[in-house]
C-alpha cells in the first residue's frame, strides 16, 4: 500500500501498484459492467468457463479415483497389472505433455480437463488404494462370513468407509488442479480466469489482475471450506473413533 | 457321521511346520475352547476352520464334505476387535447379514422388505441386551456392548458354527463375565456350535464342553521350525449345559 503510494506520488497513472480507486475501477469494470464487444460480464464468464473445467477435471479424477482406487485395493490381481502403469503415470510432469495433448486433443476443453485429470487423478488412485488396504482384514472376513459376494463389500464395506478419504484427497488436490487449470488456460483458451490473468498481464492491467487473484483465492478458500463441512456433515460415524483413524 | 472330521491335517509354510498331524471328531452343538501358547498354530488352526487357510495335508470335512474353501454364511465369526462396521449404526450392523443374503445387486433392502428385516434385527439385539442402542455408531458403545453387537450381527444368519478368536480378551472382568452368560444363553438358545480360542485357560474350562490344548510335543533346539505343534491335550468337559441336536 504505501510502496503504491509512493510510486503514485511520482506518477499518478502508475499501473504496476494500483490504488484503491483503480482497484475499484478494474473491479466495476469487469464485475459489473457488460463488456463493450461481447455484452457479456466478462468476470463471470470467466469464472463459469474456469469452473466448468475445474469441475470436469475434479469430477472425473474423483470418479476414477474411487473406481480404480476400490479395485487395485480390493483385487491382488488387479492391483499387480494396473498399479505400476498408475504409478508411472504419476511420475509423468502433466506439463510437460500438455503440447501432446494440444495436438491430440486440440485447443478446446477436453484438453484442459484432461491435464486436470493426469495431474491429480493418480494421486487420488493411489491414496484411495492406500485406504483400502488399510482396512482391517478382520472387515473383510466378517463381511464374506455374513456371506458377503465381492460386489457387495465393495458397496456396503469398503465405498462408505474411503468416501471421506476421498473427500480428503480432493481438497489437497484442489491446489494442484487450479494449478493446472490456470496454466493451460494462459497458453491457448479463448476465455477463462487464467486467460484473462495472462492476457492483462501485456497491458500491465495490474487494476484487473490483483482482483483476479482475490477472486480466485476466495473460490479455492470456498471450496476448501464447502468439502470440509460435507465432510463432518455426511459422516457422523467418524467422528471421535480410534478404530476407523483418519478423523478430519 | 460325525458333523466335523479332521483326519491327519498338517500345515506347513515352506519348512516351517506349524501343525502336524492332527486329527479330531467333532460332534454337533459342541462347545470347543482352544487353549495354547501364542506361535502353537491356535490361530492357523481358526483360519483354517473359518476358510481363510488351507491344509496343506490331510483332510477337513464338514457333514462328510469337503471343507468349504472361502469363509461364508454357515461360519459366523467374532474376532477380539474390528469385528462391527464402524460406519454402521448398530441396527444397519446387523441388518447388514440379511441385506447381503436377499439383496444380491442392489445391496439394499426396500419398503416392507426392508421393514421386516429390521424388526428382525432389533429382535436380535434386544437378545444381546443392545435393545435401547440399536441407533448408536460403534465408537458411542463400550468395548463389552461393541462384541455383543459383534455377537448379535454373526447370529443374525444363524450359522451352524460360531468362531470366536479371543472375543473377551480385551474386556474387564466383570464386563467378561456378563459376556460369558450371554454367550452360554444364546448358544443354548439357538443351538450352534462353538469354536473360541482363548489364553485364558479359565475361561477354556468355564465355558467349553471340550477344551482343546495345543502345543509343541517334541522340539528340536537345533531346528525349532522342525516339528510342529499337536494337541497335547483333549479334555472332555462338563456335558450338562449341552443342548440335544435333534
Amino acid at each position: 500500500m504505501s510502496a503504491s503510494i509512493a510510486r503514485h506520488a511520482e506518477n499518478e497513472n502508475d499501473r504496476l501498484l494500483p490504488d484503491m480507486t483503480q482497484l475499484l475501477d478494474g473491479i466495476h469494470r469487469v464485475a459489473l459492467e457488460e463488456d463493450k464487444r461481447t455484452g457479456d460480464i466478462i468476470l463471470w464468464t470467466d469464472t463459469a468457463a474456469s469452473l466448468r473445467r475445474l469441475a470436469w477435471g475434479v469430477g472425473i479424477s474423483a470418479t476414477s479415483g474411487l473406481l480404480f482406487g476400490i479395485m487395485t485395493g480390493m483385487f491382488p490381481l488387479f492391483r499387480s497389472s494396473f498399479a505400476p502403469p498408475v504409478a508411472i503415470l504419476s511420475l509423468i510432469p502433466p506439463m510437460a505433455i500438455l503440447p501432446i495433448l494440444f495436438v491430440m486433443c486440440g485447443l478446446g476443453e477436453v484438453s484442459k480437463v484432461v491435464l486436470i485429470v493426469l495431474g491429480i487423478a493418480p494421486v487420488i488412485i493411489r491414496d484411495m488404494q492406500g485406504r483400502v488396504q488399510d482396512l482391517p482384514h478382520e472387515q473383510l472376513i466378517k463381511a464374506q462370513s455374513l456371506g458377503a459376494s465381492s460386489w457387495q463389500i465393495a458397496v456396503r464395506v469398503v465405498l462408505p468407509q474411503v468416501l471421506p478419504r476421498l473427500l480428503d484427497a480432493l481438497r489437497l488436490s484442489l491446489g494442484a488442479a487450479w494449478l493446472f487449470l490456470i496454466s493451460a488456460e494462459a497458453i491457448a483458451a479463448e476465455d477463462g480466469l487464467g486467460y484473462r490473468i495472462f492476457l492483462l498481464r501485456r497491458y500491465l492491467a495490474m487494476d484487473v489482475i490483483l482482483p483476479y487473484v482475490a477472486w480466485i483465492t476466495l473460490l479455492a478458500w470456498l471450496m476448501d471450506r464447502s468439502l470440509r463441512a460435507l465432510h463432518r456433515w455426511a459422516f457422523p460415524w467418524l467422528r471421535s473413533t480410534d478404530d476407523a483413524g483418519d478423523a478430519p | 457321521m460325525s458333523f466335523i472330521s479332521i483326519k491327519h491335517l498338517w500345515k506347513e509354510y515352506g519348512n516351517r511346520v506349524v501343525l502336524e498331524n492332527i486329527s479330531l471328531d467333532i460332534a454337533q452343538g459342541e462347545f470347543v475352547s482352544i487353549v495354547g501358547a501364542s506361535g502353537c498354530g491356535k490361530t492357523t488352526f481358526f483360519k483354517m476352520l473359518l476358510g481363510e487357510e488351507k491344509p496343506s495335508r490331510g483332510e477337513m470335512l464338514l457333514h462328510g464334505k469337503r471343507w468349504p474353501l472361502e469363509p461364508d454364511a454357515d461360519r459366523g465369526v467374532v474376532f477380539q476387535r474390528y469385528s462391527v462396521f464402524p460406519h454402521l449404526t448398530a441396527i444397519q450392523n446387523v441388518v447388514l447379514g440379511l441385506e447381503f443374503r436377499d439383496a444380491k445387486w442392489t445391496t439394499r433392502l426396500l419398503g416392507r422388505k426392508k421393514n421386516a428385516a429390521m424388526e428382525q434385527a432389533q429382535t436380535m439385539l434386544e437378545a444381546v441386551g443392545l435393545g435401547n442402542n440399536s441407533h448408536k455408531y460403534p465408537h458411542q458403545l463400550s468395548g463389552g456392548m461393541q462384541q455383543r453387537l459383534a455377537l448379535a450381527q454373526s447370529l443374525i444368519r444363524e450359522p451352524e458354527i460360531l468362531l470366536l478368536d479371543e472375543p473377551f480378551g480385551a474386556l474387564d472382568p466383570g464386563i467378561k463375565a456378563d459376556m460369558h452368560a450371554l454367550l452360554i444363553s444364546l448358544w443354548q438358545e439357538k443351538q450352534f456350535s462353538v469354536f473360541m480360542v482363548t489364553h485364558d485357560i479359565q475361561e477354556g474350562f468355564a465355558l467349553g464342553t471340550r477344551l482343546l490344548v495345543f502345543d509343541r510335543v517334541r522340539n528340536d533346539p537345533h531346528e525349532p521350525d522342525a516339528y510342529g505343534a499337536k494337541i497335547a491335550y483333549d479334555i472332555p468337559l462338563k456335558q450338562r449345559r449341552k443342548w440335544n441336536p435333534a
